[in-house]
Parts: structure tokens; sequence; C-alpha cells
């Protein structure tokens, strides 16, 4: 069937196919402040209609020199930091820097501890996921997901206030321990939000999952194959969506996450649509964690009681024994003492592997701590991943890619 | 194909010139900046270490030589081991390693990060700029001798620059807010505070 075009110019009236067809590059500036770059990241794209010929990735706006700035000060005093790497999942960086410096120290947490950090880093991970949801409903134009997924949010920041004193900035985690107990109750009322979550989870994932408009918008988008997905260095969700079963949760287990009964999401295509699936599929398999979790949870200490050089005393203790003021002198002005070495440690966090290398010298304040940002590898297949898609469809890439961009530019 | 579970051992009978390093978790080496990547490919293709899970660099001080030791941590996806690998630039005033990009493409950003903050050129490298910092910024971060308060330079965009007369000033904590080494330092000046205090609060910031 032949279409008929109305022109209204009467140059493109007359025009043959021949001049119809001459196409001028045009370079596109997508933000570094635009709703759908999710942060502050920039894409200088050139164009040819509406095809992306080329895109360069623009990074650095969010860039604070973490790394710098944790070589000047003790290890614990680098925890809030943490916080602000990927800060839609900040339980779960302050879990993953403990677990490493624990390793430059070789110290164990007792159960309870390693409970309470993968319940925590499960919430995160729901809760990051639920945000990923519901920001890339907008960007392909489902505006009612996102209403759903910050109201299950809010009941999130509700527990974690409770647990660590912030909604947001959480810094829980210190090296050897926690900052605190779970409050009273606390746990019921993880196992209530739980309960009541899945079904709306349901509904929420019901909204997309077989929506017309979002379907057209991510099937057969933006395609990673498994071979690309591990030469560009991308993990979680990102990976799992391409068919590769890397989870360090159950490949190097961590923090007893070997004990928990979980499933691992992997998608078939790589593409948007099998990346959403594996982040919606990722959020009950983290309640199914965090159930089993609290079903078991462990009594106990719950921090490292024989670690004295690394884990501040009781409070009641330092305000009336001698031996422990000193104690706690030292750790505040001195911070926790390392041995000298070299570890490596990666945790499986909501945005994919996040792991820190520490380089110690001994004392208290690390010689180098390189941070590896998921966000920042999960980014660096972009260029390849846009050349040749329509503009709308670079929206829907970067939504279904889920990155922060505090993370990627530290 | 030899399975990783002994592969430092036959690694070191393929590469004899590789060096044990001390390491607190996964096996270790340093080998010679010139054949690394031989190494590395030796690695991924007949020790299923397919994946460059990280990629940086140690400054080991301003008067250490060799001052710069590129670090590259590799992963198997399917035997779920890692391994540390090491190299130190041979030139401390011009370092230089060769890049892995051919490799890894994923290796391209990481490698434009060191090459920001340490200003370790990787030789072949497809597009080597700046990737945290503006194309045109005068130092390298993560050196040890650039102070954590920042250095004052020049706003990136010169437009802005001749408009405004603005420049990027350091921050007013020369030497560091975070002082946490007793040594010889006294109390006062352990004290964590801004050291250099000409502007604050009370008194405006210089333009």
């Amino acid at each position: 069937m032949a279409t008929e075009f109305a022109f209204s110019d009467s140059v493109a009236k007359n025009a043959t196919a021949e001049q119809e067809f001459q196409t001028e590059r045009m370079s596109l500036s997508l933000g570094p402040s635009h709703p759908s770059t999710h942060g502050v990241l920039r894409l200088q794209m050139e164009l040819d209609g509406e095809v992306v010929t080329k895109c360069d990735p623009i990074i650095g706006y969010l860039h604070r020199g973490d790394e710098k700035i944790a070589e000047n000060m003790t290890y614990n005093q680098f925890v809030p930091y943490t916080d602000r790497l990927d800060y839609l999942a900040p339980l779960a960086n302050n879990v993953a820097y403990a677990i490493a410096v624990e390793r430059l120290a070789k110290l164990e947490v007792p159960a309870r501890c390693q409970a309470i950090r993968v319940i925590s880093s499960e919430l995160a991970r729901i809760s990051s996921h639920l945000l990923g949801l519901g920001a890339y409903g907008i960007d392909v134009g489902a505006w009612s997901v996102f209403l759903y997924s910050f109201t299950e949010r809010e009941k999130l920041y509700k527990l974690f206030e409770e647990l660590t004193g912030a909604r947001f900035t959480t810094s829980y985690t210190r090296i050897g321990g926690v900052a605190r107990d779970v409050p009273d109750g606390w746990l019921e009322r993880v196992n209530a939000f739980c309960d009541q979550f899945l079904p709306i989870l349901d509904e929420t994932l019901k909204l997309l999952t077989r929506n017309k408009i979002f379907m057209d918008r991510t099937v057969d988008v933006g395609i990673i194959s498994k071979e690309d997905g591990i030469a560009y260095g991308l993990s979680g969700p990102n990976l799992r969506g391409s068919g590769v079963p890397f989870d360090l949760r159950k490949d190097k287990p961590y923090s007893g996450y070997e004990q928990y009964d979980f499933d691992i999401p992997v998608g078939a295509r790589g593409d948007c649509y099998d990346r959403y699936l594996v982040r919606g599929e990722e959020m009950k398999q983290a309640v199914r964690i965090v159930k089993q979790a609290i079903a078991k949870f462990p009594g106990g200490a719950w921090y490292a009681t024989d670690a004295r050089k690394i884990f501040a005393p009781p409070k009641d203790k330092i305000l009336t024994s001698m031996e422990e003021l000193i104690q706690n002198f030292m750790l505040v002005t001195e911070g926790p003492q390392m041995p000298a070495g070299e570890v490596y440690f990666e945790a499986e966090n909501p945005k994919g592997a996040l792991g820190f290398f520490v380089v110690s010298r001994g004392g208290g304040v690390p010689w180098r701590l390189k941070i590896r940002a998921p966000s920042f590898c999960n980014l660096s297949i972009l260029p390849k991943l846009c050349t040749g898609m329509m503009v709308s469809d670079v929206v829907s890439i970067l939504g279904s890619l889920d990155f922060v961009m505090g993370e990627c530019d530290r | 194909m030899p399975a990783s579970a002994d592969a430092p051992a036959a690694l070191k009978r393929t590469f004899p010139q590789l060096l044990d390093r001390p390491s607190l978790d996964h096996p270790a080496f340093t080998a010679p900046a010139a054949d690394v990547v031989g190494i590395l490919q030796h690695l991924r293709d007949g020790h299923r270490f397919d994946f460059l899970t990280d990629l940086t660099a140690i400054d080991n001080g301003e008067e250490a030589t060799p001052r710069f030791t590129g670090v590259y941590h590799l992963y198997s996806t399917t035997e779920h081991k890692y391994l540390r690998l090491a190299a130190n630039c041979p030139d401390d005033s011009e370092p230089s390693l060769p890049t892995v990009t051919a490799l890894w493409p994923g290796a391209n950003w990481l490698e434009r990060e060191v090459y920001d903050m340490f200003g370790i050129v990787f030789a072949g490298h497809p597009d080597l700029r700046r990737i945290l910092m503006w194309d045109g910024y005068p130092y390298h971060p993560l050196r040890k001798e650039f102070p954590l308060s920042g250095i004052e330079t020049t706003l990136p965009d010169l437009e802005v620059v001749a408009e405004t007369g603005t420049r990027v000033i350091a921050a007013p904590m020369v030497g560091g807010p975070f002082v946490a080494s007793s040594g010889e330092i006294n109390l006062t000046e352990a004290e964590p505070r801004a050291k250099d205090e000409s502007w604050n609060e009370q008194s405006e910031k210089p333009l």
C-alpha cells in the first residue's frame, strides 16, 4: 500500500526522492540536567535524523574525589562517604565497605551482625529496584508505576529510619559491626512489610509486564550479548539480563549468604525488557532472603567483641571504665588499627558488583582505596549500545541500565 | 585447558618473570610492564579469567621507586576466582603502561580514569582523554603530592571566565581537616579544623 505524505511547504512538495534523502548530521547534547539521564550524565550525540550515529557519554559532573578523601581519614570516618556512592542503596554500600576492611583485618563478625547486614542489604536492594522501576516507567511514559513504587519506598524509609536514625544517608555499619543492634519489634515490622509488599509488587509489575506500549519500547531494544556484557565488565541485573548467572551472593558468598535459599533470575535476550524482568524478580527473591534471615535470626553479640583495637567498646563502659575510655580515645583519634597489605572485595549490590580495593601500610588510614563502581562499568557500554538506535530508544536504554551518577563519578 | 585451581603454579611455569606479590586474599603477582598484555591474554584465554573487574593504579609515594603501580583484578565468571596482577611503571616521571583495550573493551574507561587521576599514559589506547576531570585540567589529583583541598585553577569554560572573572578556588583546608595521625604534631595542630582561614563563614571568599 502506498503511503501519501502531505507537505505544507512548496520546497518539500517539489523535492525529488533523491534530494529528500540528503541528510545532515546534527549534534545533540542530552543532559547533564535532563530527567531521562537520572542525574548528571551528559550524552554528546551525533544524529542523522532521528538515528544516533555517535554517542559520547561525558561524566564527572558529580566527581567529589572520594578516593582522595579516603586516603586522608580513618576507616570509620569514611563510612558516611559510602552512603553517597549509590545513594539509592546506602545500606548495601555500608555493608560492602565494612566487609572489605574487615577482610583486611581478617576479622569475622558474629552471625547476628551478618544477619542484620543481610537484611539491610536486601531491603536496600528492594528500595533501589523500586526506584529504578518507577523512574523507568516515567521514562517510557507510564506514570502510575512511580506512584506505587514510591509508596512502598516510603514504608522502607520508615524502617531504615528506625534502624539507623536516618532515612537516606544511613552510615549504619562500623568496621567490626554495626552502629547499633536492631530495635525491639523491628524484625516483626520488616516481616509485616514483606507480607504486604509481595501482592503490591505483583500489582505494580502487572502495570508494565504485558503493557503494549511498554513492550513496544523495550522488547528487542538495547540488546547486550553475553560476550559483550562480560567484555565491558557489566555486572548486576544488566549482566544477568543478558543470561549470565553472575551473582556474587551465590558465587562468592559473604556475610552468610550461603545459608539462604534463593534463585538468580537471568534474561534470555539481553534487551531492556529482560533487564526490567530481572529486577522485578530480584525484588521477590530479596523478600525471600529477608524472611529466611528473620526466621533464623541468631542471638548473641551484634559486633565483633574480640576486636578491641577495631570496634569501639560499649558506651556505658566508656563512661565508667578507664581502660575502655582509653581504648575509645585511641580508636577515634588514630582509627581502627589495620595490618599492612592489599585486599579486594566485591559485594553484589543492587546496581552490580561494588568493589573496594584497600591498600594499607598499617595504622588507621588507608594508603589507597579504590572503589570499583558498577555504574561506571555499566555505562561504558553506552557508546556501543546507543549507536544506530533512535533517540527515543536512548532514553529507554538509559533507564534500563539503572545507573547512579553518585557512584559512577565518585 | 588447565583448571584455574592450580593457576598460580601453572602461570609461574609459563611466565618465569612473574614475581609473587604479598596479598591478604587472592593470588597476586607482579609482572614486568612490557609483558602485561601477553600475560593477561593468557589468563583470559587459558585460565578462564574472562572478566576484567577492576583496573587501577597505586602511587607508592613521591620518593618511592618505582613510583606508580598498575593493578589489574581479574575474575572468572565460570570458576568464581579472583586474581590480582600488578605491574610497576618503569619510568617515574613519565609513567606508562600498555593498553588492554584490545582484550577487554571495558578497560577503555578504566584506563582513562587512571590516566586522569595518576597521569599514567596507556600506550595504544584508542581515546585517551580525561574522564572525571575536565579536558585541559592541569593536575592528576590522586598523586600523593596533590593536596586534599585542591589547587586553584581556571574554570574549564573560557567564555565564563571572560564574562565573570571567576576561577576555581581551593577549599580552605590546606593540610586537610581530617588529621588523624598522632606522630610529631601537637594537639592544636591535630585538631580537625580548617588550617587556612583566609575565608570562612565570617570573611568572604576572595574572587
